[in-house]
């Protein structure tokens, strides 16, 4: 973008006064900065910090909101030790590590692979690289539903492309409703939204190493691999570091494709921890029970969202 | 001597047209696959009912619009001598419903969903690129104490998980009447959307010279005016590409609107996958809705590509 201002513009300034004037008018700096900021602090302490509080004092309630007319009554820790000891509350933390770890590995993997392949700039590849980009920019809620469709074990594509190319007759596998098959199926949803955001930033990794270090590495007669290895991986890992934890955070908090795709199932196969909070919060009304787990959702969520801010200052220093 | 000289002339920084030729082949292999599903389902959308649910899955069809007709309508099923009673038939939807021994009973839900989407979207758009564009100027020109504290915890708000935020909002908005409410749904995706909207909004602001409002301010103009003057005709392009953002997150959004509305400010995603016919989805029809629901961010995707890669990390990464 070009410079707009125009000099007339400026001449043209009410009542132009000597330069030393201007401070005295208005609002000072100061008002002006506290006006600005003040409006959405306040908008965020309403909607985010005031909830959060309430629910940490929930927390410590047995408030249940199907049973409202019974007195709130406190429990102490009750809650959280019942969380923390109960298995199944384990057995959806696993799922969701398993899910995060594999779709997470997946993307990176998919998405730095097409970015090296996108960087040696072939002819169109910015036209591709938009089409590549669509999924990530869908909602996820629609998408989870429209892939049940794809999935359909009779008239859906999917398994027609796959008994195409297998053999495998195209009733005899459901990608959704399969034990086996469920978990797999929302990290290939996932890989399939999430891989190219991966791939854009790992792009921007990539463009952001200057040529030169490629032409002093060819000077010194350094193989494509060595350069690999020794160049471009090691630059680009901070703009991958941002990327896998931003998806990490992302898919642990993962709701609404999977509710829609297989709603947690089949059993509690792919019942991540959101679903779990959902279910105990707005189908069984265990509000004090799922205020104890939404604050310990919080907690794990924080620590990772430090641990993110930390390595984007480290990408934006450089 | 001759092959060498080609290999370094062609090194990294510029592959050789081969290298070109196979990333070529393989990223538009990709690309195709990958758009495949979306596709198929702007293909279902002008599929009949049993074309839909055909085996083998059906490549070419008859096209129909059965499945917009069904999408924005609900319909009776009546006997074939009843049908044959009415006068004929006023309009090509009455005809193609007909046809299926159905009338048609009035209009679905699908418009006044369609209505909260964009009065939502574009109510919490307007005010969280109002309120961040202010904060973001802030931030971005002044020294205010703990800035990056501040900063810090309007970007963590963001990082909750939208379900356990739900559960308290649920419990505030029945105290205050705006459960199911646009008001109710307008603000909360306002508060979740100002986090981006400030960080990308400061990455924008950071980019214009200080000197510019500097020269203003001698000039005369008082901080506002040079604000609205220098600063904010600068700054357009970056506004625009926030504003999109923010629709997009409003637009898309299912978990907040799934527990916290349902009927009256319901928006399209989680009505969506409730559009049902006799016995089940009705394939065509959620086709047609989803190929309505986004066609706009695919032309929005297009407009933004440039800005992509600063909206989805924050600002992190500008190029």
């Amino acid at each position: 973008m070009t410079t707009i201002i125009h000099p007339d513009q400026l001449a043209r300034a009410p009542e132009a006064k000597s330069s030393s004037a201007w401070r005295g008018r208005g609002l000072s700096d100061r008002a002006i900065a506290w006006l600005f900021v003040a409006p959405t602090i306040a908008l965020l302490l309403a909607i985010n910090i005031f909830p959060l509080i309430w629910m940490i004092r929930l927390s410590f309630t047995s408030l249940n909101l199907s049973m409202s007319y019974l007195p709130l009554r406190f429990v102490g820790l009750d809650n959280f030790q019942d969380i923390l000891t109960d298995e199944d509350v384990w057995a959806r933390l696993q799922t969701t590590a398993r899910f995060v770890i594999c779709s997470v590995a997946l993307q990176v993997i998919v998405g730095f692979g097409l970015a090296l392949l996108i960087n040696r700039r072939f002819r169109g590849h910015s036209f591709w690289t938009t089409i590549i980009l669509l999924p990530m920019m869908l909602s996820p809620a629609v998408v989870g539903n429209f892939w049940t469709l794809l999935f359909q074990p009779q008239i859906g594509p999917f398994n027609y492309l796959v008994s195409l190319f297998t053999g495998v007759p195209p009733s005899s596998f459901s990608m959704t409703g399969e034990v086996a098959l469920a978990p797999w199926t929302i990290v290939l949803v996932d890989t399939w939204m999430w891989a190219p955001y991966v791939m854009l930033i790992c792009l921007a990794g990539l463009r952001s190493i200057p040529d030169y270090i490629y032409e002093a590495a060819e000077v010194d007669r350094a193989s494509p691999w060595r350069q690999f290895w020794s160049i471009t991986l090691p630059m680009t890992v901070p703009f991958l570091m941002l990327a896998v934890l931003f998806r990490a955070i992302e898919n642990f908090k993962m709701f609404d494709m999977v509710n829609l795709l297989t709603s947690g199932g089949p059993g509690s196969t792919t019942e991540l921890v959101s679903i779990t909070l959902k279910r105990a919060a707005f189908e069984k009304w265990r509000t004090g029970y799922s205020s104890a787990l939404a604050i310990i959702l919080f907690v794990t969520v924080f620590g990772a969202a430090n641990i993110y801010v930390k390595a984007l200052n480290r990408v934006k220093q450089r | 001597m001759t092959a060498r000289s080609t290999t370094t002339a062609h090194s990294i920084v510029e592959a050789t047209p081969r290298a070109k030729t196979i990333a070529g082949t393989l990223v538009i292999l990709y690309a195709v696959i990958s758009i495949l599903p979306l596709l198929w389902i702007a293909a279902t959308a002008f599929k009949s009912q049993s074309d839909a649910i055909a085996y083998p899955p059906k490549v070419i069809f008859q096209p129909t619009l059965e499945g917009y007709v069904n999408l924005f309508t609900v319909r009776t099923r009546q006997t074939p001598d009843f049908i044959a009673s009415l006068p004929p038939a006023a309009t090509w939807y009455d005809k193609l419903v007909r046809q299926h021994d159905m009338v048609i009973a009035g209009p679905s839900k699908v418009v006044p969903r369609f209505i909260n989407s964009l009065i939502i979207g574009f109510g919490s758009t307007f005010l969280a690129v109002f309120l961040g564009t202010l904060a973001a100027y802030a931030f971005s020109r002044f020294k205010i104490p703990l800035a990056d504290d501040l900063l810090f915890f309007i970007l963590s708000t963001r990082m909750m998980p939208p379900v356990a935020v739900a559960i308290p909002i649920y419990l505030m908005y029945r105290q205050l009447n705006l459960t199911d409410t646009r008001l109710g749904m307008i603000l909360l995706y306002t508060a979740v959307n100002v986090s981006l909207a400030v960080w990308l909004l400061k990455g924008f602001i950071d980019e214009i010279p200080r000197e510019y409002e500097e020269a203003a301010l001698v000039d005369g103009y008082t901080r506002l005016q040079a604000l609205r003057k220098v600063v904010l005709p600068q700054a357009v392009t970056g506004i625009a590409a926030t504003a999109i953002f923010c629709l997009i997150f409003s637009w898309n959004e299912y978990a907040f609107a799934v527990l916290l509305t349902s009927g009256e400010a319901q928006t399209m995603p989680p009505f969506i996958p409730f559009i049902i016919g006799e016995g089940g989805q009705d394939w065509p029809a959620v086709a047609a809705a989803t190929t309505l629901f986004v066609v706009p961010i695919v032309l929005f995707t297009i407009l933004l590509r440039k800005h992509l890669l600063r909206g989805i990390t924050f600002g992190a990464v500008r190029k």
